[in-house]
């Protein structure tokens, strides 16, 4: 009898692992394999001639201040949304753990907005927060000329900040909220019964306990604001007011898909895409080993 | 028993559901790009093609926007799966000429026998899809040209009946308008279409070197040595006055529901909207103007906008005969060009079109007072060298690059001249860039 589970008949699991390989294959090696030969190469939009170009493309990006504005922008945008993430769904995730009445619902409710759309999120915040007419226009009566994301870049960079962040804290709440759960609860009461207070056990004890589910969710956070923050920069601010939030993602999309611009979109995905495998490789090489439990 | 006749019924019913009305016709794809209350006119518009006769049929697909028809059908077209017909904007004219996957208007109207008098179109629409030697490419199908939309109660307060002919005459408005209580004189987003385009058009004024680029690739961008900049700084100046106002999408309404509710007494924007606002733009009297003039110039052409409609490659035989005859059906004065003017705010492309119009004594109908101005301005010279269209590669790029620029400095971030030269800089090399991926290529 063999001690571990696993198939002794290699073709049934190669059947079976067969379609998703085919599928990762598809959307995902293929697309990528495109993309780099076109990141080499000035691909023209209709096909037709396409010539070899070495590093051409990169130096264009590596070159354009325009891209590094792009970076420097999408920094700030994944550090402010991470960090606005993790503490709002922590918090919440905590109030929620202490099993109040009617907890559940507010557990549900949490979660929704990460079922939502972007650009139906986008569009919600556009009108909410819209100068003129939106619930924060009367912001703008009191004080003249606070709030304006169609002019000021700073106004507008907040408010794609807060509509990634509500709508990913659902995600993230979610996680806390399990590795809170498993957390043994004779740890709680034991630190109860010698006296330690309801902040005190969150700060010294469950706060501590949830760091592998914290550095996880970093990762998962930072990468997901890098890449998955298109739908609502384009509903939202087009980039931007003078670029302020012409995030890495949107510009690709701009000069890809706007401009057809084929060869500069895939030299750009490319960058973002060994920044992310980046992300990921710190996370498994490094994150995953050191942060444990004791 | 029962059941199995049952079964057999709803079978037979089911195969009769199935079988196309019309089997016998012969079917092609027409993408337009066109949305809303426009799309619905298209998409009628191939209803009664199909409605007319019984040999054809257009299957008609909305793709969500301009840019949008351009990238789908881009794609499209490298999968092999194009459209017979599809509806292009101004912008994309010089990817399509120089696609290599189009075949040129001129060349499917000879083989399919559509009879097209071509120097029939005006001048202003023929010269922006012809190719340097006069050849049209495609099909004008809906065209407009910029206007000045103006608030007659708004001007009546400072005494003026009419619209104003110059831009000095123009600010000199404003500041009155302002004066007597008038809280915004002129409604702006970063348009690049009226404020550079159409602006440089009527002016005579170039916005690249080579003519626009209509003479080769290698055009240069010369807009930041021209008087658009002091235009631009008088747009600038009249924000920080108080006499115009930005409305864009985020502000929270945009410039033409900023003039439509009153908020703002005048804006520049297409006659394509025209009626649209007799809808929505009914609290006070209102008209249309042509654009200001500089002082001292002499009015020329202003440009084309609007889409123009591309036969692609690579079709059969039978398709590009249902097609020629949905071009002849479109295109024609009475089914084509009159349906598009009296459904929409476009204007008749062909003279036999106005013809038609003015016969029926169309532009005498008080609704439409004003509409004739924008063949006038359209028209108003036979396209000077700069006046013929702007062929630019990957313009989409360009004129974001200007609206950024334009974004910072009228937010105070950037003084306007230099704003004006980063983005001709900016601008230069995506035009450098686009030389180099059509390496070889000849602009037709």
């Amino acid at each position: 009898m063999t001690r571990h589970a696993a198939f002794t008949n290699i073709w049934l699991a190669t059947l079976l692992v067969l379609p998703q390989l085919l599928l990762v294959f598809v959307f995902f090696y293929w697309p990528t394999a495109e993309a780099l030969y076109w990141a080499f190469t000035l691909e023209q939009p209709f096909g037709g001639s396409n010539q070899w170009v070495g590093l051409l493309n990169f130096t264009t990006v590596f070159r354009d201040p325009k891209y590094w504005n792009s970076v420097t922008v999408s920094v700030i945008f994944a550090l402010a949304t991470t960090a606005l993430i993790l503490a709002v769904s922590l918090g919440l995730a905590l109030l929620v753990d202490r099993r109040l009445p009617g907890h559940q619902i507010y557990s549900f409710g949490y979660f929704i907005p990460y079922a939502m759309a972007a650009p139906a999120a986008g569009l919600a915040f556009r009108f909410i927060f819209s100068p003129n007419a939106g619930f924060v226009a009367a912001i703008n009566t009191w004080f003249p000329n606070l709030w304006n994301p169609a002019t000021d870049g700073v106004d507008a960079m907040i408010l794609i900040i807060l509509c990634q962040a509500w709508k990913s804290i659902g995600y993230s709440f979610v996680f806390f909220l399990a590795a809170l759960q498993s957390i043994p609860r004779p740890l709680l009461e034991a630190s109860a019964m010698d006296g330690a207070g309801i902040l005190r056990r969150m700060r010294d004890v469950q706060v501590p306990l949830v760091m592998p589910t914290l550095f996880f969710l970093i990762i998962i956070n930072l990468t997901d604001s890098f890449v998955d923050s298109f739908g609502i920069v384009d509903i939202t601010t087009h980039g931007g007011p003078a670029r302020a939030t012409d995030l890495m993602v949107y510009k690709i999309y701009f000069d890809g898909f706007k401009a057809q611009d084929y060869s500069l979109a895939a030299a750009e995905s490319i960058v973002l895409m060994v920044l992310v495998v980046g992300l990921t490789f710190i996370q498994f090489r490094y994150i995953e080993r050191r942060v444990h439990y004791t | 028993m029962n059941r199995l006749l049952l079964a057999a019924a709803s079978l037979g019913a089911l195969a009769l559901a199935a079988a196309p009305a019309h089997a016998d016709r012969i079917k092609f794809d027409f993408w337009y790009g066109n949305t809303g209350a426009i799309a619905e006119v298209v998409q009628k518009h191939c209803d009664l093609f199909n409605a007319s006769q019984d040999k054809y049929e257009a299957v008609c697909t909305g793709q969500g926007g301009y840019d949008k028809a351009e990238q789908n059908t881009i794609a499209a077209y490298r999968a092999n799966q194009q459209p017979a017909i599809v509806q292009i904007y101004d912008a994309g004219t010089v990817n399509f000429m120089l696609s290599g996957a189009i075949v040129p208007a001129v060349q499917f109207a000879k083989d399919h026998g559509i009879n097209v008098d071509w120097d029939s179109y005006f001048g202003g629409i023929k010269n922006y899809y012809a190719t340097s030697k006069g050849e049209m490419w495609s099909f004008p199908y809906n065209s407009s040209t910029a206007m000045f939309y103006w608030n007659k109660d708004a001007w009546a307060k400072i005494g003026k009946t009419e619209a104003p002919k110059t831009w000095s005459e123009y600010a000199a408005d404003l500041k009155a308008l302002k004066a007597a209580g008038v809280s915004c004189g002129l409604a702006l987003d970063y348009d690049t279409w009226t404020g550079l385009e159409q602006f440089s058009a009527a002016n005579d004024l170039p916005i690249a070197s080579m003519n626009n680029g209509y003479d080769g690739l290698g055009a240069e961008l010369l807009f930041n040595k021209t008087a658009f900049v002091d235009h631009m700084k008088d747009y600038k100046a009249w924000l920080d006055a108080g006499y115009a106002e930005l409305h864009t999408e985020q502000t929270g309404k945009d410039i033409d529901q900023a003039f439509a509710d009153g908020t703002c007494a005048s804006i520049f924007e297409s006659i394509a909207d025209f009626r649209n606002f007799k809808k929505t733009a009914t609290g006070f009297n209102w008209g249309v103007a042509m654009l200001p003039l500089l002082d001292g110039k002499e009015r020329k052409n202003t440009l084309v906008g609007g889409a123009s409609l591309w036969v692609m490659k690579g079709k059969t035989d039978q398709e590009y005969e249902a097609a020629a005859a949905f071009l002849n059906y479109v295109t024609a004065p009475g089914t084509g060009q009159k349906y598009i003017v009296e459904n929409t705010g476009y204007i008749p492309v062909r003279a036999d079109g106005l013809e038609l119009l003015n016969q029926e004594g169309f532009y005498q109908k008080p609704e439409n007072a004003g509409r004739e101005l924008a063949i006038a301005s359209l028209t108003a010279s036979n396209g000077t060298p700069v006046t013929r269209g702007i062929r630019l590669g990957n313009y989409t790029s360009i004129r974001k690059a200007l609206k950024s620029e334009l974004e910072a400095a009228f937010a105070g971030q950037k003084d306007v001249q230099v704003a004006i030269d980063d983005a001709v800089k900016n601008g230069n090399e995506i035009l450098r860039r686009y030389e180099q991926t059509f390496q070889g290529a000849q602009l037709p």
